[in-house]
């Protein structure tokens, strides 16, 4: 392991360190009572020594009697220990868990748009729950055992010292022996164990696949290519694992091996020392328990290992997104207000990730008036959804700027530029609730007439008023009970909601039917003709009343004027225009009464 | 609201499920039996093996723990005093007993070796069993499952049976023979005080399933917990562009904030009370060695039965490998649990009813003989050939007398009064009635579930009708084997699905034994040629995760091709250019129309602009068609199809 890899390593436990908090407490005080339980547990078997030796042999029923209420005593602290500790523990556990999840979910709340392209969503959820579940089994064992087994070890090894030093060097040795050779089998285990992990990848994947594509599959019947493919990676699997595991097996046989070797040693040397009469026979069966313990206590040490290596990926995994800094900042002295909806491009390129040659967009110079409809159209990866997500800065420019009212857009307090730049995004989602919920998202205090007068511009009222109940119909997760047509029209209601200077439409009626479309337009411009509106769109006709249309070819502005001077001038439109044929251009419609 | 498809997709987790019991088994004994039967059934050999290796084991430790008794009775007390000890006796029979523990190390090694062979290979053999048998499920299956479920069968629920496997089940069957041996030791040393630790064994055993009850009742709270709170961030997170557009992160932080809490109390108890049932059953054991200590102190003083010191030492000992197993057994219970539930859904999908198929009518490559061949085949002029002539005939073996008859594949399709539903009780397809002739491109029109994917879910069979018939080439469908139906039928659907693995391989997935050339030449047809040569690594790139390095339109472009090189008779593309902008879709068309010559192509779309030149027409609404002809007579008949095209309502026009 190099320097770097240890920094990067201190980082992530100290990141995950910091997010135990208010629990630090319960967590610290868990290994106490861990080890209150382990000296009980030794002071035991020395008791019974004692019981043995000045009790039984010396004929004294009083004493047997008395010390064998001081172990119950003792076995009664043992029990309370033992119960305040897992209490104090699964707290400690179950709080760092909800720390961790709540780290990371504030922090995905201020991530920019591409740092959530960065992390896949069902990376990040991987993250949230089973990554946290991991890390909370490890933090647990970690708390419990790790102070357990060390002092469990520490406290044997100091009783058999204080019986015997000669006998309990043997200890010594055999602890060093085994810890050596443990090392050795776990740490070639591990490597193993890692392939077989990235193997899993692949089997899942196969799955995955299988399950999500299963028309393609039997579309084409490769049903027996696909088991051959799922067979070969199962096979790959079982010969990792098998070399994994049979590593693993001498793990217990050795330990056995050990520990026998130990109690005869024991034996020989102690039987010879008791004849001797440096030892007595309780003081051996105290050494013989000890020596369970000793090495018992190693074997779990080598599992808190194995444990710990095992969730390293899932601290790595979590520590990324605690320290995922958002590169969208608010400035330090935010303008609090948009003065109108005037937009203005100048010499902007813009490259989602900073380090790609090619940018998405270059060299773009435009200027829109507060309260035009601009309309945007391009074939696909021309960049059109880029264009516009400058705007409202879900993305920052990589040279030049994009000023809306006037101002620089990283001027702004970023919270009120959104309010104030309502954006219909492309891939839009309604979340699981009523139709009144979801529309105010829009604006929290929005009465219900002002939702219903959203609806009625976004022609979304017509179908909502068919509901069976109205504005309080619940909507499934992702919207999944209304259609796609219906989505997008209840996603432009919530976005007009908030009374917005600049309304961004990113192909937002492509489910919707061209009448529909047309009068969705038409309601814009007679009720919010003040806001300036962009229009992304497959269609001509969604776009050709647009007071003026931008044609985006590969990340420049290759047309930008009405549609006249389009059809004029602009070959690229001229060719869309002429593949749509100046039609009705979709077919996939809502029924209407 | 009529779904297109009964699909209930969740996502890929299915909610965490991990480790502890979340419901109740509904058969353990016959679960276990199974496991057993299939444990034996393919390592039998194995297990017997395991299972003296075990009894091995047990014996060699009982003969070392038997050791310690004699050690101070039989061979150091007497020699206590004596001026000139003989250590010959204590020599033998520690060298004695040390054979005894290399054969149980031996025995344990060899125990851990076949283990990991025995669960390696059995959950390798239910692996590809699971996979194999998932193969031949219906589609039905796949649409009404979400695939989160689907997905942990082989993941959470394969490991918990691997644990159980490779742990609990030797841990068990080791833990049952020494209870039952030690049982039989401790009998042997002392009565009274065997009766005594069964007691205490019997109040730790109803001490911890008591503590085991409550921390069940807190799991169950807190797997519901989990549920809600992993619900709430796939939503949020899921639409996290949205929640940040809409400036709604507070909210979405409250809300998240209370469920986490709310979980994180059940949580707590839940871990609390299985927590402590560690504890108890140590102390209690504790408390029941002391008390053996006590009790048996008093009867070696008493010299009771010739009950000594030494045998007191053994006792206790034995009173520790009592207590030990039984601590195993209780501390692995909730393990087992969820290992059975594992094993239970496992089992339930391996019992799932496979796809029927009682097609005998196969498809086969066939060539024109002029001086014909066989006699059966004379008819047809057609003879049976295996190499790939791109001239098909369905091979009809009749049932009566074995005859076979050869019918060329023409991609005559008809459907006759079709009704279907998903569900018995909810037809979504009503008398659907409609012929596309060979050659033909008949489009399906219609708002979204209004069943335009659902007529193809039935032309290749993916879901069997109610009532009607549908035939191809004058065959009913059910008479053909289903493979060679599908095999006959191109597919382009509306999800576009890619696999991991290169372009190259991906666009192969239409033909396996397509050649690099012929590969790039399906890529041309689809367009994609230009855009696969920008990538990084050409026709090599590697694709991952359905292909989530490219984008929608590019994807569809790929799977256009794959569909190209397959080259069917028959040609099924559901929304195939959707998401193509209009430009690329018109120079996509050109080839796809190359592509489409000459065969029976089914085109849903809702471009206009891709239907228009369809030979035929089908207007579905809500389950029906209500119209149906070519472009012109549509617009002549001024009803649906033309409120579509011109977009005007009928009412409206002149």
């Amino acid at each position: 392991m190099n320097r770097k890899d240890l920094h990067r390593k201190k980082n992530v436990i100290g990141t995950l360190a910091r997010q135990i908090g208010d629990y630090k407490a319960v967590a610290a005080i868990t290994p106490l009572f861990m080890v209150g339980e382990v000296v009980a547990e030794m002071v035991i078997p020395v008791l019974m020594g004692t019981l043995v030796d000045d009790g039984i042999s010396m004929g004294n029923p009083d004493y047997v009697k008395r010390t064998g209420l001081v172990m119950l005593v003792v076995a009664l602290l043992g029990l309370a220990c033992g119960v305040m500790g897992a209490f104090t523990g699964s707290r400690a556990g179950s709080g760092f868990a909800k720390n961790l999840r709540k780290a990371m979910f504030d922090n995905i709340q201020k991530f920019s748009f591409a740092s959530i392209d960065r992390f896949s969503t069902s990376s990040l959820v991987t993250r949230l729950t089973t990554d946290v579940t991991n890390v909370q089994n490890a933090f647990q064992m970690l708390i419990r055992m790790a102070m357990r087994a060390p002092s469990m070890m520490l406290v044997a090894m100091l009783m058999s010292f204080l019986i015997s030093p000669k006998l309990a060097s043997i200890y010594l040795a055999a602890v060093v022996l085994l810890g050596i050779l443990l090392f050795l089998i776990m740490r070639s285990a591990t490597a193993y164990f890692q392939k077989v992990f990235e193997r899993y990848d692949d089997l899942n994947e196969s799955v995955q696949e299988n399950v999500s594509a299963i028309r393609v599959v039997k579309a084409y019947v490769r049903e027996d290519y696909e088991i051959t493919r799922f067979q070969k990676a199962a096979a790959n699997i079982y010969l990792m694992f098998v070399k994994a595991e049979l590593k693993l097996s001498w793990n217990n046989p050795l330990m056995s091996a050990v520990v026998y070797s130990c109690i005869l040693l024991i034996s020989w040397i102690g039987g010879h020392m008791i004849v001797a009469g440096s030892l007595t026979t309780g003081q051996l069966m105290s050494l013989l328990t000890y020596c369970m313990n000793i090495l018992n206590s190693l074997m779990f040490l080598a599992m808190i290992f194995v444990m710990m290596t095992m969730s390293e990926a899932s601290c790595r995994r979590i520590a990324e997104v605690i320290n995922e800094d958002s590169s969208l900042k608010n400035p330090e002295q935010p303008v609090m207000e948009v003065k109108d909806g005037s937009i203005v491009f100048d010499h902007v390129s813009f490259a989602y990730n900073q380090k790609s040659k090619e940018p998405v967009l270059r060299d773009i110079s435009l200027s829109i008036h507060s309260g035009e409809s601009i309309g945007i159209i391009g074939g696909t990866g021309s960049a059109k959804s880029s264009l516009v997500s400058l705007v409202s800065r879900l993305y920052d420019v990589t040279e030049g700027s994009v000023q809306v009212g006037g101002v620089d857009v990283r001027s702004y307090d970023m919270e009120v530029l959104r309010n104030r730049v309502a954006v219909v995004l492309q891939k839009n989602v309604l979340f699981s609730g009523t139709i009144l919920e979801n529309l105010r998202w829009g604006n929290k205090n929005a009465t219900r007439e002002e939702c219903k007068r959203a609806c009625e511009i976004a022609c979304a009222d017509e179908f909502i008023d068919r509901l069976p109940d109205g504005y309080d119909t619940y909507i499934e997760q992702g919207g999944s009970n209304v259609s796609g047509g219906q989505k997008q029209r209840l996603c432009i209601a919530r976005a007009l909601l908030k009374n917005p200077k600049i309304l961004i439409f990113d192909d937002s009626t492509s489910a919707v039917d061209t009448a529909t479309d047309a009068r969705i337009r038409k309601g814009l411009s007679e009720f919010m003709p003040d806001t300036t509106k962009l229009v992304i769109a497959q269609r001509i006709s969604s776009v050709k009343e647009c007071d003026r249309i931008i044609v985006m070819e590969n990340g420049t502005v290759n047309g930008f004027g009405s549609h006249e001077e389009l059809m004029r001038s602009n070959a690229i439109y001229r060719e869309v225009f002429e593949s749509q044929n100046g039609m009705a251009e979709d077919a996939d419609f809502d029924p209407k009464q | 609201m009529a779904q297109e498809r009964v699909q209930q997709v969740k996502g890929p987790h299915g909610g965490a499920k991990r480790g502890m019991p979340r419901e109740k088994v509904k058969n353990p004994g016959k679960i276990i039996a199974r496991l057993m039967r299939i444990l034996f059934r393919n390592y039998g050999i194995h297990m017997l093996l395991v299972m003296i290796c075990i009894v091995t084991t047990v014996f060699a430790s009982v003969q070392g723990t038997m050791f310690t008794k004699t050690l101070i009775d039989s061979y150091i007390t007497p020699m206590i005093g004596q001026s000139d000890p003989d250590f010959g006796p204590l020599a033998g029979a520690i060298l004695r007993v040390a054979l005894f523990y290399g054969l149980g190390v031996a025995a344990a090694l060899l125990q851990a070796r076949l283990m990991v062979y025995v669960t390696q290979g059995t959950l390798r053999n239910l692996r590809d069993q699971l996979f194999e048998h998932m193969e031949t499920l219906p589609v039905k299956y796949f649409d009404t499952h979400a695939h989160g479920d689907i997905m942990s069968v082989y993941t959470n629920d394969i490991d918990t049976l691997r644990q159980m496997i490779s742990q609990s089940i030797p841990q068990l069957m080791n833990s049952a023979i020494t209870i039952v041996s030690v049982f039989a030791m401790m009998v042997s040393l002392s009565v009274p005080l065997t009766v005594l630790t069964c007691v205490m064994v019997v109040i730790m055993l109803v001490l911890s399933s008591f503590a085991t009850k409550i921390s069940a009742r807190n799991f169950a709270a807190r797997q519901k917990g989990l549920g809600a709170l992993n619900g709430f961030i796939e939503e949020t997170i899921t639409g996290q562009k949205v929640v940040k557009v809409f400036c709604h992160e507070e909210e979405s932080t409250k809300a998240f904030d209370e469920l986490n809490e709310a979980l994180f109390e059940v949580s707590y108890k839940a871990e609390a009370y299985s927590g402590i049932v560690g504890p108890f059953s140590t102390q209690l054991g504790n408390a029941s060695y002391v008390i053996c200590a006590v009790v048996g102190c008093a009867l070696a003083i008493n010299q009771y039965a010739g009950f000594t010191v030494g045998a007191l030492a053994s006792f206790l000992t034995f009173n520790k490998s009592f207590n030990m197993p039984i601590n195993q057994i209780t501390m692995q219970f909730n393990a087992i649990i969820s290992a059975l539930a594992g094993a239970e859904r496992i089992f339930n999908l391996l019992d799932e009813e496979p796809e029927q198929d009682q097609g005998y009518v196969n498809l086969v490559n066939a060539r024109l003989s002029s001086e014909a061949a066989g006699e059966n085949a004379a008819q047809e002029g057609l003879t049976e050939t295996a190499e790939r002539t791109g001239l098909w005939a369905w091979k009809h073996t009749h049932q009566a007398d074995g005859s076979v008859t050869y019918v060329p594949l023409r991609g005559d399709v008809t459907m006759n009064g079709v009704d279907f539903g998903y569900t018995d009780d909810k037809i979504v397809l009503h008398d659907i009635v409609l012929h596309a002739e060979p050659g033909q491109k008949v489009a399906l029109v219609g708002s979204t579930g209004a069943g335009k994917t659902t007529i193809t879910n039935l032309i290749n069979r993916f879901y069997d009708i109610q009532d009607g018939k549908i035939r191809f080439d004058n065959i009913n469908i059910n008479k053909i084997v289903k493979r060679d139906l599908r095999r006959s039928l191109g597919m382009v659907l509306q999800d576009t699905h890619l696999f991991t693995g290169t372009v190259k391989e991906n666009i192969r997935y239409g033909r396996l034994d397509a050649t690099d050339e012929e590969i790039e030449a399906a890529a041309r047809l689809a367009n994609a040629d230009g855009f696969i040569r920008h990538l990084p690594d050409g026709y090599d790139t590697m694709l991952t995760g359905d292909g989530a390095n490219l984008s929608q339109g590019q994807r569809q472009l790929l799977a256009i091709a794959r569909a190209a090189i397959a080259d069917p008779p028959v040609l099924i593309l559901d929304e195939a250019t959707s998401s193509i902008d209009t430009r690329t879709e018109k120079i996509v068309q050109d080839g796809m129309d190359k592509l489409m010559k000459g065969r029976t192509t089914f085109v849903i779309a809702h471009r206009l602009s891709t239907i228009r030149n369809a030979d035929k027409i089908i207007v579905l609404e809500q389950g029906r068609i209500v119209e149906q002809g070519n472009h012109e007579e549509l617009l002549e008949k001024k009803g649906r199809y033309y409120q579509l095209y011109t977009g005007k309502r009928p009412e409206l026009a002149g």
